[in-house]
């Protein structure tokens, strides 16, 4: 697989999902700066988790913004797979590449902890390793993960089966509907606030996140 | 850049920028949450107003006001300017709306 992790300042969660990528794959990703303007062939461009320019403004805004984003939508929009943990996720929603914003967690708090979720589709290159319906345990650190869309949208999301994960009574953030993680209209681009690549690795204390490495090992290979 | 006197006969009018005359150009812009987006800071200010013992506070909504100074351009150039920061930029129209003001007046 030819994958990539964007490195934008602030980024700090890049090496971790390099790490967790070249373990289930049995190569290292390309690491790119955020500065660059264009992408080599990829099958995966990864967004990681961080607080890209200090969370200046919006988290994700100004990362959205960044010259290598150019390429990363033109990359998505020829149908290539892009995935898009925490700040990434905050990114993808800023440029465009996902639906819905990423507002500050409702208990005003940063939480960072082990939550339960839900996988809700195995549809997808992300998730294929995983039943639908699987119970997770996955690591989340955020500030701003309260998933919000407006009702028509998460009426499209639920419909189209476009939710990849759910918190299974365990909100951390107060997101609507317990949404955790979405998908993009073709399946191609997912966003998700928990850290599979904490949990990707038994000295890490938990495998659950291993599964999505695998899956977007043997479908985008 | 020195402004050059319009001439009635040769120059049109909309072309003159009545730059050294005005001065940079001043903006406010103030982006707010919409209606019913939660918005945990200024719920958190409103508590603390109340721990100070104002009683009569019955909401605080927390919002972002933007000082820009733009060159020398006119008023309906400039607002179609602010705008396109606003959409692209300052603000995020899925969460939060933006009130436009030039040089004092609102252009929303």
């Amino acid at each position: 697989m030819k994958a990539a992790v964007i490195v934008f300042p602030g980024s700090n969660c890049d090496r971790d999902v390099a790490v967790a990528l070249h373990q289930a794959s049995g190569t290292a990703p390309a690491m790119i700066w955020h500065g660059e303007s264009a992408l080599p062939d990829l099958d995966l461009v990864v967004l990681p988790g961080g607080f890209s320019y200090g969370d200046y403004l919006r988290v994700g805004a100004i990362a959205a913004l960044s010259p290598i984003m150019a390429a990363v939508r033109a990359h998505a929009e020829r149908g290539g797979a892009v995935f898009a943990v925490c700040n990434g996720f905050q990114m993808a929603c800023e440029a465009g590449l996902l639906p819905g914003a990423l507002m500050n967690n409702a208990a005003g708090k940063y939480v960072c902890r082990h939550v339960a979720m839900r996988v809700e589709t195995a549809d997808s290159p992300f998730t294929s390793g995983y039943a639908s319906g699987q119970r997770v345990s996955i690591p989340v650190a955020h500030h701003d993960g309260n998933y919000f869309a407006d009702d028509a949208t998460l009426d499209r999301l639920e419909g189209e089966g476009l939710v990849a994960f759910r918190y299974d009574n365990d909100n951390p953030n107060g997101s609507r509907r317990d949404i955790a993680g979405i998908l993009s209209a073709n399946r191609r681009v997912l966003g998700m606030m928990p850290h599979p690549e904490r949990a990707a690795d038994p000295a890490l204390g938990g495998m659950d996140g291993a599964a999505l490495f695998t899956s977007m090992v043997e479908t985008l290979s | 850049m020195p402004v050059l006197p319009a001439d009635p006969v040769t120059r049109e009018p909309e072309i003159v920028f009545e730059t050294e005359d005005v001065g940079p150009m001043q903006a406010r812009v103030f982006v707010t949450l919409k209606n019913g987006v939660l918005d945990p800071q200024g719920k958190a200010i409103e508590q603390a107003l109340k721990g100070l013992g104002h009683d009569g506070v019955e909401k605080v909504r927390q919002g972002k006001m933007f000082e820009i100074e733009l060159a020398d351009m006119d008023a309906d150039s400039a607002r179609e300017r602010l705008k396109m920061m606003c959409e692209r930029l300052l603000a995020n129209t899925v969460i939060e709306n933006y009130r436009i003001e030039i040089g004092g007046q609102d252009a929303s």
